[in-house]
């Protein structure tokens, strides 16, 4: 009985010790979004979208960084998409259980989770530092280097789970691979295959640590490639490490409209992605 | 019939070597990563040797550079996010896949996945204008009056309550690394054969017991898996740490309230002003040093993950 008594009250505490560590995590993230939210919207105004980047002290918008931020997110994708869905074909039409296949599902899971400043380095290293100049080319090429792992890995995913009966049907037909992957395999797979680009898109979308020595950032409004281009992220980190109220306020704009996206980004991705598992 | 046949057999061999090559460019950026870095770090290899993983010295108009501060920084911060944010995954593991009723798994599941998809600048500014002040007004001087005043780990507890430091960023890490650490977990505990459960249930266990001795050590290597994913993410987390460490380049004694450094936010601070020579390829090395520590821990864990899916498709 006492044996019983003590198991009971051992359960209990740590049932209970299990309840408050998820209250615990709901908190901070309450938290973290409501200041967002709040911090957000206060300083939220039509201006953000109209003016560039102001001085020191000054008011002023985002307009610029805003306009940068959007031109390297969508050059990266453009760039890297196509690369990193058709590694990911190989990854699970071909290279199943080859060597190669291997090497590179598991590098690249590593890469997934490797720190992004690394690759602003890498980045640096092989162009800026041979350019001679921060440029916002640069900058997308960093982010496309981040996207490359994310999309691979779901394009994989998302073809092994495409049933072979489906494969077999093609074959039987007298279709050569490439027009089975292409036709076939890929158009099943097509909406798990766009989940893994916008779940992509959202995690490029507030990378800061790669543009730092990449794109840089820029005052001015400039839509030249090859100079340094402003961008919400890296604007967002000096305005908010500045004294400024206007330039935090600012900060704290940016950070709202970028949550703002990443969140609807997630649950796009989320959306499309069950609609999907609904059809199968 | 011939010609489309030949056409198919020249296109398969196209379409294979074309995506054969796209898998080839993704091995060889990590390739590419180490060599460029090695490259621009050589200088600064070549003039400081070993020493430099040793010495606390940087001093850039001196040129001299070492990486133990920016080193000490990164392992402490990231062993104070593991301390606090392994007990609390488990925790949220646990509640997901034993405690919850089913209508409220999918909307708590989902909101743990939103946190991770958060991009760490918005921890970074909340951990600067928000939680730092906060934290040095009220919560510093609570735990230097209680733990600051015990022996031995006392001295991790004392000096200024300035917000900002090495323990709030290893705090704001952890809030950073408990969704990664719990989906992982929450992943491999849903692995369990629920056979295995309901046997101990059968034999009158209860819930704790369940977990504590059934799905944990069937689990285990999953769980360390997980860990190691949590902490190859703390140790290359960029901004959440730049924005609340406090950068300074010098370390007195080994409080946990002093402002310190750490490898990516002596890069993020440093680099894009840093001289061309020995200063940017002292930091090039850093960084080189973080990819390696990362790379280690990541393929630690990619391997335990691997083996534990390996154990439970054969059972």
């Amino acid at each position: 009985m006492n044996l019983r008594t003590q198991r009971k009250a051992i359960n209990l505490l740590a049932l209970t010790l299990s309840l408050a560590a998820m209250a615990f995590g709901l908190f901070w993230l309450i938290w973290i979004l409501w200041m967002v939210f709040e911090q957000g919207v206060s300083s939220l105004s039509l201006s953000l979208f109209t003016e560039n980047t102001p001085p020191p002290g000054g008011a002023g918008g985002l307009k610029n960084a805003i306009a940068g931020s959007a031109i390297m997110v969508g050059l990266a994708m453009l760039m890297a998409t196509p690369i990193a869905i058709l590694a990911g074909v190989y990854l699970a039409e071909y290279g199943r259980n080859t060597w190669l296949g291997n090497v590179t599902r598991f590098v690249n899971d590593i890469l997934l989770s490797a720190p992004s400043i690394v690759i602003g380095l890498f980045v640096y290293a092989v162009y800026v530092a041979q350019m001679g100049k921060f440029s916002g080319f640069s900058g997308a090429i960093a982010l496309a280097l981040l996207v490359i792992p994310v999309v691979v890995r779901t394009t994989e995913d998302m073809l092994v789970l495409v049933p072979t009966a489906l494969r077999e049907a093609a074959f039987a037909l007298g279709a050569p691979k490439w027009k089975v992957i292409m036709m076939v395999t890929l158009r099943a797979a097509k909406t798990g295959v766009i989940t893994g680009i916008l779940l992509a898109l959202a995690r490029i979308s507030g990378e800061t640590a790669p543009l730092l020595f990449t794109a840089l950032s820029n005052q001015f409004w400039s839509l030249d490639l090859n100079e340094p281009m402003a961008n919400l992220p890296v604007t967002i980190y000096k305005f908010a490490m500045s004294p400024f109220a206007d330039w935090q306020g600012l900060a704290w704009a940016g950070v709202f409209i970028i949550t703002l996206t990443v969140l609807i980004l997630n649950i796009l991705a989320r959306v499309v992605f069950r609609r999907t598992a609904a059809q199968h | 019939m011939n010609e489309s046949h030949k056409q198919g057999r020249l296109g398969d061999w196209l379409f294979f070597n074309l995506t054969r090559l796209f898998a080839v460019i993704t091995l060889a950026m990590l390739v590419g990563v180490v060599i460029s870095l090695t490259w621009s770090a050589m200088p600064s290899i070549k003039e400081f040797g070993f020493g430099f993983l040793f010495s606390s010295e940087w001093n850039p108009p001196a040129e001299r550079f070492g990486a133990l501060v920016p080193m000490y920084g990164t392992v402490v911060t990231s062993v104070i996010a593991l301390v606090i944010a392994l007990p609390i995954s488990f925790g949220i593991a646990l509640f997901l896949t034993e405690l919850s009723p089913a209508w409220l798994r999918r909307p708590l599941g989902i909101a743990i996945e939103l946190l991770a998809g958060i991009p760490s600048i918005v921890y970074g500014i909340w951990g600067l204008l928000v939680f730092a002040p906060i934290f040095g007004q009220y919560v510093q001087p609570l735990i230097g009056g209680t733990l600051g005043q015990l022996p031995i780990i006392g001295g991790l507890f004392s000096g200024p309550s300035l917000g900002i430091g090495i323990l709030a960023a290893g705090i704001i890490l952890a809030i950073m690394i408990i969704p990664f650490i719990t989906s992982v977990m929450r992943d491999v505990f849903e692995l369990v054969p629920p056979m295995l459960k309901e046997s101990c249930y059968g034999l009158g266990g209860t819930t704790w017991e369940v977990v504590w001795k059934v799905v944990l050590p069937y689990t285990r290597v999953g769980v360390i898996g997980g860990v190691m994913l949590g902490l190859g993410r703390a140790l290359g987390e960029t901004m959440a740490v730049t924005f609340v460490i406090g950068n300074a380049s010098l370390l007195s004694n080994f409080s946990l309230f002093l402002p310190g450094n750490s490898i990516t936010s002596a890069l993020a601070n440093e680099f894009a002003e840093a001289s061309p020579g020995l200063y940017t390829s002292a930091l090039v090395e850093l960084g080189l040093i973080l990819f390696l520590i990362t790379f280690i821990v990541l393929s630690f864990s990619k391997l335990l993950l691997l083996s534990l899916e390996k154990q439970s498709g054969k059972s």
